[in-house]
């Protein structure tokens, strides 16, 4: 199984290829990528020069264009896609229809990869983006179990990828407007969830409360552990009671289910966490890469190593054991 | 802590012309901090070291970057972060994770959150060694001089209690 | 311009479902109606034996009746259910989720808010696929509804104009979560909200609506005020999505706004009685979809008409 994991900035990069990475996923720095932050990604120069270095080491580098280009101004997605290819990017991570047939046409040769965005959930839609595109790999998402992951892995005629570690999506990716609802803003035009710019944090006699544009997302007693304002690990109040309706603020681990995952026939491992800084970025990689060593010698795998780096010091198997179904 | 103590009795004339000099040395040997942070080189930090008696305005403009020693934060700062210091020093390094730093509540952000994800995300891309830049001037003597220093402001146990910075 | 009734999104009482559709057939102005369940698959089966009827009665009130996917499918059964609706050459469907689409096969279908076109190419290739109406997704903006909607001058493009605006789908259910019961024995607790659950922030701000696995605004989408533009952007219908209140005195109010029968304000006025939950407007002037922009003039067009 190849070991995907992310870089925000060319630093970032040459610490994940040190670290032990098969591939790495990066983007531009735009809205044409879903991790459109400040002073994150790669410039045209960047983007060349890293994709050269990770090539050095026999490492890939995926690019990810995967918002949903604006309307009136697609041209620029269709640029960064050019431009990827020019860098010689070893995949593209796409999400819009509209750039996957631009993709196929223009760059056939090209490899493509479905984002999470495109939320490609059963093998139907699978087979769309394959049939429609020549899709080569799907990026599942974060809301099906191991075994349904093994049943699409085995009904479709392309890769299957999927998160092991870091931020969860609770809703199905590509498919929610929480985001823009509260701020304007979104991921899938503006590449940003619950953004930097309409958050914000105020001490109340020791409690941190953190807001979202005009709305109250959380508020942790003194010494509770914290976690960003994502919409959808608040805390809210209905009539039949009040704390984390839709899901705790927890991180994705899912390295006790690496086992289960190869038996799956999952061909990549993801790491989320392009916005993190290099410390996470060297921790995680490495950690994963010796769970995997471990795993191919059939050694035991270490758990419950990265609980320090995730929201609210706290992590998840998320979907992949369905304790709720 | 040592260092508390020595800034208490330290002016702050002297520590504001050695930050002097190492805001040079990064401007000149780090411009691509700059290009990173795009329109935040205009905004005003405020850090804000919880164990020492000062604090640090720190202005990153691109043409003259300035950092201010200060007793207290003035107000209208547009960010602050606030923590101890090994926190602060180690997150420029890399040797801490900003956001694990943050969800474990040891350091605290407020204000105009754009510029602090820019600076985090500008910083950590440089590389830039506060230590090994504060001390380089000094020539010969930069690395014992640094050695003490990191000695002083990282404590291996606080390393561990972060749950970072260790591990293989 | 059109008016479509878009699907119920709530677990109602079957009965009361099918007798909602009966009387919307015989007295809503309304030209379109989107028919079945495209939330949950686990509700179904209470409503499969009503559609034969509500269909044959809205047909015979002269709606153009259109059925609408599931927008989540993981499971065979629910995969199954829409091969067979897609193969139905007596029904039009409303695809909620690509999956449906390679089951069409290119036949002619509509598209709903939750597949996610979001500019002229995206369009463009879903028209080449066979799409004939297309629902576009509540937070698009208006420059880009209009880039859009003149880029396939003979699709007709609909903009949710009325309800409460769905947000987010997810695979598991928060009705089951808050009531500490599994997806599976989920004792369809969510009929309990047949307008959806109330979810406000700990500062006690309304904020969402809970409705088993699908989440949707608190406030009110009106896009009342806001027909003259829509109309200008080339939209072609506005979709009323039905709530707990009187749909057919709904789409009475935006029928005659259209038609200039019915003074905008006086209009909103009157839909606030008829509703009475704050109003949003936002996703369309590019601002948070929570809030409502009034009176926004003239807005300014960003994206070239193409």
């Amino acid at each position: 199984m190849e070991l995907i994991c992310p870089a925000g900035t060319p630093a970032a990069l040459h610490d994940a290829v040190g670290a032990g990475a098969d591939a790495i996923y990066c983007g531009f720095n735009d809205e044409t990528n879903a991790r459109n932050f400040p002073g994150l990604n790669f410039n045209r120069e960047e983007m060349r020069d890293s994709i050269a270095h990770a090539h050095r080491y026999g490492v890939k580098v995926l690019v990810a264009i995967n918002t949903f280009a604006r309307a009136g101004n697609v041209d620029l997605w269709r640029r960064a896609v050019d431009d990827a290819v020019e860098c010689e990017a070893d995949a593209l991570i796409v999400a819009d229809v509209g750039v996957m047939d631009y993709v196929a046409r223009t760059h056939p040769q090209q490899r493509l990869h479905v984002s999470v965005q495109a939320a490609a959930a059963n093998p139907d839609s699978i087979r769309f983006y394959v049939e429609s595109f020549g899709a080569k790999r799907v990026v599942l998402p974060r809301v099906l179990s191991v075994p349904e992951i093994a049943a699409i892995t085995r009904e479709v005629d392309c890769e299957t990828e999927v998160f092991i570690f870091g931020g969860l999506c609770v809703m199905e990716e590509g498919r929610c407007s929480l985001s823009s609802y509260a701020t304007g803003k979104s991921p899938n035009m503006d590449g940003v969830c619950s953004p930097a710019g309409a958050i914000q944090y105020r001490e109340e006699n020791g409690a941190l409360i953190s807001r979202l544009g005009n709305f109250t997302i959380n508020k942790f007693a003194k010494g509770e552990a914290a976690a960003y304002p994502t919409l959808c690990k608040g805390r809210y109040q209905t009539d039949e009671g009040c704390g984390y309706l839709f899901e705790d603020p927890a991180s994705l681990d899912a390295t006790t289910m690496l086992p289960e995952l190869r038996k799956a026939k999952v061909s990549a491992l993801k790491i989320e966490g392009r916005q993190r800084g290099r410390a996470y970025i060297e921790r995680v990689v490495k950690t994963f890469r010796h769970a995997l060593i471990a795993l191919e010698e059939g050694r035991p795998i270490p758990a419950d190593e990265l609980n320090g780096l995730s929201e609210g010091q706290s992590t998840t198997v998320g979907a992949y054991k369905k304790t709720w179904r | 802590m040592p260092v508390a103590l020595a800034s208490r009795v330290l002016p702050l004339l002297p520590l504001q012309l050695l930050l002097g000099i190492c805001l040079r040395e990064i401007r000149s040997r780090h411009p691509r901090i700059f290009d990173r942070l795009g329109s935040h080189t205009g905004k005003r930090y405020g850090l804000d070291p919880t164990d020492l008696p000062l604090a640090f305005v720190l202005e990153p403009r691109r043409m003259n970057p300035r950092v201010t020693v200060v007793r207290t934060l003035p107000p209208g700062v547009d960010a602050r972060i606030a923590g101890p210091l090994s926190a602060l020093i180690g997150m420029t390094d890399g040797s801490y994770d900003g956001d694990a730093l943050f969800f474990s509540r040891d350091i605290q952000i407020d204000g105009d959150m754009e510029a602090v994800v820019a600076l985090r995300n500008a910083i950590d891309d440089s590389r830039v060694d506060f230590l090994a830049e504060s001390v380089a001037w000094l020539g010969p003597l930069a690395t014992p001089i640094e050695r003490l220093l990191r000695g002083l402001v990282a404590p291996p146990s606080f390393r561990q209690e972060m749950g970072v910075g260790g591990g293989g | 311009m059109q008016l479509t009734l878009g699907p119920v999104l709530y677990n109602w009482k079957p009965e009361l479902w099918r007798d909602f559709y009966f009387r919307i057939a015989e007295e809503a102005p309304v030209d379109t109606v989107v028919v079945g369940e495209i939330v949950c698959s686990k509700r179904s089966p209470f409503l499969e034996e009503h559609i034969p009827a509500v269909v044959e009665r809205l047909t015979a009130c002269g709606k153009q009746v259109l059925m609408g996917s599931l927008t989540l499918m993981s499971l065979v059964r629910e995969r199954k259910a829409m091969a067979e609706l897609a193969a139905a050459e007596e029904f039009t469907m409303e695809v909620n989720d690509l999956s449906c689409l390679g089951m069409l096969g290119g036949r002619p279908h509509a598209i709903g808010p939750f597949v996610n076109i979001y500019n002229e190419a995206a369009a463009k290739f879903f028209v080449s696929r066979g799409a004939q109406r297309i629902c576009l997704p509540p937070e698009l903006p208006l420059s880009a509804i209009r880039t859009i909607a003149k880029s396939q001058p003979d699709t007709t493009f609909e903009v949710f104009g009325f309800g409460r605006a769905p947000l987010a789908i997810s695979a598991r259910c928060y009705h089951a979560r808050l009531n500490k019961l599994s997806k599976d024995n989920c004792k369809f607790v969510c009929e309990q909200d047949p307008d959806g659950l109330a979810v406000t922030t700990l500062d006690d701000e309304p904020f969402l609506a809970m409705n088993g696995v699908q989440t949707l605004a608190y406030a009110c989408t009106s896009l009342l005020g806001d027909i003259v533009k829509l109309d200008d952007a080339g939209v072609g219908a506005l979709r009323l999505s039905p709530q707990q209140c009187d749909m057919v005195a709904v789409a009475q109010l935006f029928r005659d706004v259209i038609d200039g029968r019915l003074d905008a304000a006086q209009g909103a006025d009157e839909l606030t009685r008829v509703y009475p939950i704050p109003v949003a407007n936002g996703f369309l002037y590019a601002k948070p979809g929570s809030t409502f922009v009034a009176g926004a003039g003239e807005v300014h067009r960003i994206a070239p008409v193409a």
